[in-house]
């Protein structure tokens, strides 16, 4: 029952819950954040023993919140096959042209954009977050970049 | 940074502390962590609280870094602790019962399956002494089925892992002498005044 090395849980809850957060909140929106933000600490939590302690926990978190956010998108797209949610937080407003722009791309260049931007990950993690090749997880950053560049 | 875009994006999220602290209580309530933490304050100073599936692991004064007892007990017992208030309440409601003296029993679940079964044996002789009463390291052996393991039985009250609700502090050396404790004598004197005893 022992796993040396791993931190105490709650650890990474307190230091990466910011950035999970904040990248849920630009693939789903603030709406929906909340019940992908539990779902993604469960999951990790059930998971946490399997850890490889070597490994890095803020990619791993942000790969699974990557995973529940499309999960969402895609039972969403399901159920109201029609409009995305809008990302980010509404309310916000001077900022509202920049969460529409986001909320308006493919879910890919969503992600790949979140990840980059909030996660600060590289390239190859995105790749590996999104379950893509690196060749085309940088496409979808520079596609996504490119559409919003060119909106605002 | 600068970007507009990236400045939007990583804009500060206040809402994930409030969903951390939900995330933490419900993961300690439905049993997907392990261990449970609280500290509470008390008159002998901070205590930390961890609970587990079987009732209470942990009540020790907090001397050290939290962070190196959490650590210890990851690599112990499991990684999948979580902080909550809510999942420790039961026993600190007894233990605010009892600094206000209005209670001579705890009564919370304790987790005994986690000691080895001498220092089951010793530490469950140890509650068995009534409230305001006292034994002898020599007593407690005795009565854990061991007459002549004083010595082995003093070790493992050193180690009991349930500081006050199993109370070691009722347990003096024999002829009178006090005896150690591992949260400092002065709490085993305050502790004892509590419960008034004073021939000492």
């Amino acid at each position: 029952m022992s796993d040396q090395g791993l931190p105490p849980f709650q650890q990474l809850l307190e230091r990466y819950s910011e950035d999970v957060w904040r990248t849920l909140r630009a693939i789903v929106g603030a709406q929906a954040a909340e019940d992908c933000f539990q779902e993604t600490f469960l999951a990790a939590l059930r998971a946490y023993p399997r850890l490889r302690p070597d490994s890095k926990p803020r990619a791993w978190l942000l790969t699974i919140a990557h995973n529940k956010a499309i999960d969402h998108l895609r039972k969403a797209a399901r159920e109201r096959s029609g409009a995305d949610e809008p990302a980010g937080d509404a309310t916000a407003q001077p900022d509202r042209a920049i969460w529409g722009a986001v909320a308006a791309l493919p879910p890919r260049q969503r992600a790949a954009v979140a990840l980059r931007f909030i996660g600060d990950l590289s390239h190859r993690e995105i790749a590996a977050a999104i379950g893509c090749s690196e060749e085309a997880s940088r496409r979808s950053l520079h596609e996504g970049l490119a559409t919003l560049r060119r909106q605002l | 940074m600068s970007d507009p875009i990236g400045r939007v994006l990583a804009a500060p999220a206040p809402q994930a502390r409030d969903a951390a602290r939900r995330f933490a209580d419900r993961a300690a309530a439905e049993h997907a962590a392990d261990l449970a933490y609280g500290i509470v304050a008390s008159p002998l100073g901070d205590l930390l609280l961890v609970s587990g599936h079987n009732g209470l692991v942990r009540m020790h004064y907090l001397d050290e870094p939290l962070q190196s007892v959490l650590e210890a007990l990851a690599s112990s017992r499991s990684p999948r602790i979580v902080a909550s208030r809510a999942a420790v309440e039961p026993w600190e409601r007894e233990l605010d019962e009892y600094f206000a003296g209005r209670r001579r029993r705890f009564e919370a679940p304790v987790d005994w399956e986690q000691m080895p079964s001498f220092q089951r044996r010793v530490l469950r002789a140890t509650a068995a002494i009534p409230y305001g009463s006292t034994s002898t390291y020599g007593g407690v052996a005795a009565q854990a089925g061991s007459p002549r393991g004083q010595r082995a039985a003093g070790n493992a009250l050193g180690a009991n892992p349930l500081a006050i609700i199993i109370p070691c502090h009722r347990v003096l050396r024999s002829g009178g002498a006090f005896g150690g404790y591992t949260g400092g004598v002065d709490r085993k004197h305050l502790l004892l005044a509590i419960e008034g005893v004073t021939a000492l």
